[in-house]
């Protein structure tokens, strides 16, 4: 009965040469027919390993059983059960390194396409009207959620659904943490983001866009003036990184973050769009993670005729999800891989102080690297190749290597305790911080890590909330 | 929404204008700006706090018309809304302590200006303003500055009003009559702050600009409002607005903050095309 087809069906897909200038969605979903020749792949094995990679633990087997069967229905309310975003996790999961990492179709060929049908079933359950939770029975307590990305929209959500009133406070003016500002719409359409929004909305949820905790209102005011009985911070990773090398200051340097918030929030990619952004002919993008590909695949499609991924590992040790980097290579993006930046330089015209170009990046000096011996977390850490040093030619240099946490809450949160890279201090399971009543999860406790990851943290400390305060109206 | 209770056109390109914002007015300070959005897609622009009334819940604003997004702010009438308005952002201007001050304002950055001028004094520091302008039909503020002011200089370029010259010979002729600052504290355009600094740094009097470059989100979250500072990477938005004088890398700055002039000029060609009038 099982389909014992080694490869899995494969993705349908906008091919790179027209995809390349467009910010329509890459990948296009399965049909229901291919859905359910995929489910068919699954041997619903006992031990289901599978489940134990899914960070929200899906009871995958359970689901993909359903869609086998042609129930999208019972598929979608078996994921429902454990993950409140399974739109977006289908798309953006590491899928390789968790589900389908574990997933015994691997071994001797192609693992189920395991994010590929839970997209479908949230597709399918959307696209057909899908009736969302409903507001349930108000219990009288209220809860503010700091942050409207995967941990604060999960937070919010898990604990609507037992009846607390949930306001959600957000910095910027749209909903939707990196998923909106960062995650391009081509990977993650922002019309899934909104539905699922408006799914919390029907839940009751309130949403106060422009405000940011700390400055306009604190922690400490939400619970003593403005009557919240527990507060959840969920407020990401927060300041982008640089290398501190000479010239990150030049026009034309980015941050990951500035780009695609101009790109993607403020809608750049749109020609009539007022949002300024440098259409750099030739951009080096430095980084290797699900950003730095946000970023190249953007550049290249508001209009660059050459990219450059910069990073200093190999192939093997890019953190990006396998298909980010699979999809970039289609579509032309180069990989520049052992090699890192040591300089921007600048174009001065000497004779014409005023000329325009004065200032602007007009290249990259970079050196070769090798791998070392691996060090004490098992990772062969890179190591510069002598007189390897070269020079790269390009006018837009983005840096997208990692962020640090936003100092704004902790030092306007009197007794908030943080780490010494900044993140917020919490109990393992809970999420509760080093305040009563305060609780966090997703980047602003683990830096930056992944949309599941936060989901996780948010339905965790939901639970933990729920039990804080029912205990405490004994 | 946030409702535009009062507009007040203060020179031709320099509005003023009062924005029903109460969860901002009652926490804004001086030094403090906020960041609005005219209209759903518009750009956010960050504009400093100018005054609040907390008791009526506005948040007053001064700004000049430059660009797209100021232009079409400009058409605004009093009743109608801002489709966002946040804050208070960036730091307080530090005041505590002062007691005897030199402000120097120019141009649009007077507007800045005025609130920390007024705050000191109301904290019982000893004011001096110095307010530059081009020329008579631009000055704003005059009779504000005046009143919170004990002594007032004003300077225009073509000496059109007050005295000819620039704000840093104003500056230095008080240094050099004996007036001894605990703090200068400058806003204006990064040309003239940069004068400033390098002129106080000369006498050895501390000194304080507000920096003003391009923002986006005002969080910390993009840093596209990275300056040099020391020879270190600060974020305006959230370790400023103000900063040490003579530590800012200035020409870095005033690079950098021209950086979209091109696209920013066609912009506002287009929004001025949109209003049928040929610029203000
Ligand atoms: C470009 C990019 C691509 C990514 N791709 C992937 C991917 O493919 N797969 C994957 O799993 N993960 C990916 N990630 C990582 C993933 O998006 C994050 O790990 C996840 O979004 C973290 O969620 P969060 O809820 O902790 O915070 P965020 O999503 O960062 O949301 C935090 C929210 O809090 C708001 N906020 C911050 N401070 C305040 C304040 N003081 N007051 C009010 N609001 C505040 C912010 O504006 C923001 O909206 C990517 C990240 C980026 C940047
Ligand atoms: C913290 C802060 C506080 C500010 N406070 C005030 C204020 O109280 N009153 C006021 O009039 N302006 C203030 N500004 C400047 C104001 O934000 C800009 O004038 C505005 O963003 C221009 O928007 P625009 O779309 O109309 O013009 P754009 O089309 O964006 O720009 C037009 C021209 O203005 C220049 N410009 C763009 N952004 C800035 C900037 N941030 N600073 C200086 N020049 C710029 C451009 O180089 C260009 O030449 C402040 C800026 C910051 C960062
Ligand atoms: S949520 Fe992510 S890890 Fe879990 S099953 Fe879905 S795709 Fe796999
Ligand atoms: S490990 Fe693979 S084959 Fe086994 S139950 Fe999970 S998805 Fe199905
Ligand atoms: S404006 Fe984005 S970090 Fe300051």
């Amino acid at each position: 009965m099982a389909n014992m087809n080694p490869k899995r069906n494969p993705m349908p897909s906008q091919a790179p040469e027209d995809r390349r200038r467009n910010f329509d969605e890459v990948a296009l979903g399965y049909t229901e027919e291919q859905a359910i020749d995929e489910a068919k792949r699954c041997l619903n094995c006992k031990n289901m390993p599978c489940v134990s990679g899914c960070p929200v633990g899906i009871h995958i087997p359970e689901f993909i059983a359903c869609v086998a069967s042609g129930d999208f229905d019972g598929a979608y309310e078996v994921i429902a059960r454990s993950s409140s975003l399974p739109a977006v996790c289908g798309r953006v999961c590491p899928q390789e390194t968790q589900c389908e990492g574990k997933c015994v179709r691997g071994i001797k060929g192609e693992s189920v396409g395991i994010g590929r049908l839970e997209r479908f079933v949230a597709d399918w359950h959307r696209e057909h009207g899908g009736a969302g939770a409903h507001a349930a029975e108000p219990n009288g307590r209220r809860v503010a959620v700091v942050g409207s990305g995967p941990s604060g929209l999960t937070c919010a959500g898990e604990l609507a659904k037992k009846g607390y009133d949930v306001t959600v406070f957000e910095a910027l003016h749209t909903v939707g943490g990196v998923l909106v500002y960062g995650i391009p719409e081509f990977r993650l359409p922002k019309a899934i983001v909104a539905s699922e929004v408006d799914g919390l909305r029907k839940m009751g949820v309130k949403f106060e866009v422009n405000t940011v905790i700390g400055r306009t209102v604190t922690v400490r005011e939400l619970m003593d003036e403005h009557g919240f009985d527990a507060v959840f911070i969920g407020s990401g990773a927060g300041l982008p990184r640089f290398m501190n090398i000479p010239g990150e200051n030049l026009k034309g340097v980015y941050s990951a973050n500035e780009f695609l918030t101009r790109v993607n929030l403020m809608k750049a990619y749109k020609p009539d769009s007022a949002t300024p952004i440098s259409h750099g002919r030739c951009v080096a993008v430095v980084g290797g993670g699900n950003v730095a590909m946000d970023a190249a695949r953007c550049a290249l499609r508001i209009g660059a005729e050459k990219v450059y991924i910069v990073y200093r590992r190999s192939l093997d040790e890019l953190p990006a999800r396998r298909e980010e980097v699979e999809h970039a290579m289609e579509e032309g993006i180069e990989f520049k891989l052992l090699t890192n930046p040591t300089e921007i330089m600048g174009f001065r015209d000497e004779n014409d102080p005023r000329n325009p170009l004065n200032g602007w990046v007009k290249g990259m000096k970079c050196v070769e690297m090798e791998l070392g011996e691996p060090d004490a977390s098992g990772r062969r850490s890179p190591v510069e190749k002598p007189d390897s040093a070269f020079e790269l030619e390009c006018d837009c240099v983005i840096m997208a290597i990692g962020t640090s946490p936003n100092p704004l809450i902790k030092s306007t949160t009197e007794g908030l305790e943080v780490n010494r890279r900044g993140g917020i201090v919490v109990e393992e399971n809970s999420g509760l911080t080093s305040i009563e009543g305060v609780y966090a999860g997703g980047d602003a406790v683990t830096g930056a890590a992944t949309v599941i990851l936060a989901m996780g943290a948010g339905k965790n400390a939901a639970k933990a909330i729920d039990e804080y305060l029912k205990d405490r109206s004994r | 929404m946030y409702k535009i209770m009062r507009r007040k056109q203060l020179n031709p390109t320099v509005v003023l204008m009062d924005i029903y914002a109460p969860a901002v007015a009652a926490k804004a300070q001086p030094g403090q700006f906020i960041i609005l959005r005219t209209d759903e897609d518009g750009e956010r622009i960050p504009l400093t706090v100018a005054d609040y009334d907390r008791e009526n819940g506005t948040v007053t604003v001064i700004f000049q018309i430059v660009g797209a997004t100021t232009e079409k702010l400009a058409h605004f009438s009093e009743g109608d809304c801002l489709h966002d308005f946040v804050g208070p952002l960036g730091r307080p201007t530090q005041i505590r302590g002062l007691k005897k001050v030199a402000v120097v304002g120019g141009g649009v950055g007077c507007a800045i200006a005025y609130p920390v001028a007024k705050a000191l004094r109301e904290n019982g520091a000893e004011v001096h303003s110095i307010v530059g302008f081009r020329n008579k039909d631009l000055i704003i503020l005059r009779d504000e500055f005046e009143a919170v002011s004990d002594k007032f200089v004003l300077m225009t370029d073509d000496g059109s009003a007050g005295e000819k010259g620039l704000v840093t010979n104003a500056l230095e002729k008080l240094i050099e009559s004996g007036e001894k600052y605990d703090e200068v504290i400058t806003i204006g355009p990064l040309v003239m702050m940069k004068f400033v600094s390098l002129l106080t740094k000369k006498y050895g009097i501390k000194t304080v600009a507000s920096m003003n470059p391009i923002m986006i989100d005002g969080t910390g979250m993009c840093g596209g409002c990275r300056l040099t500072v020391g020879g270190q990477t600060k974020f305006a938005c959230v370790d400023g607005p103000e900063f040490d004088a003579h530590l800012i890398d200035f020409d870095e700055a005033i690079s950098r903050g021209a950086m979209y002039r091109d696209f920013e000029s066609r912009e506002r060609e287009k929004t001025c095309r949109l209003f049928g009038k040929e610029g203000v």
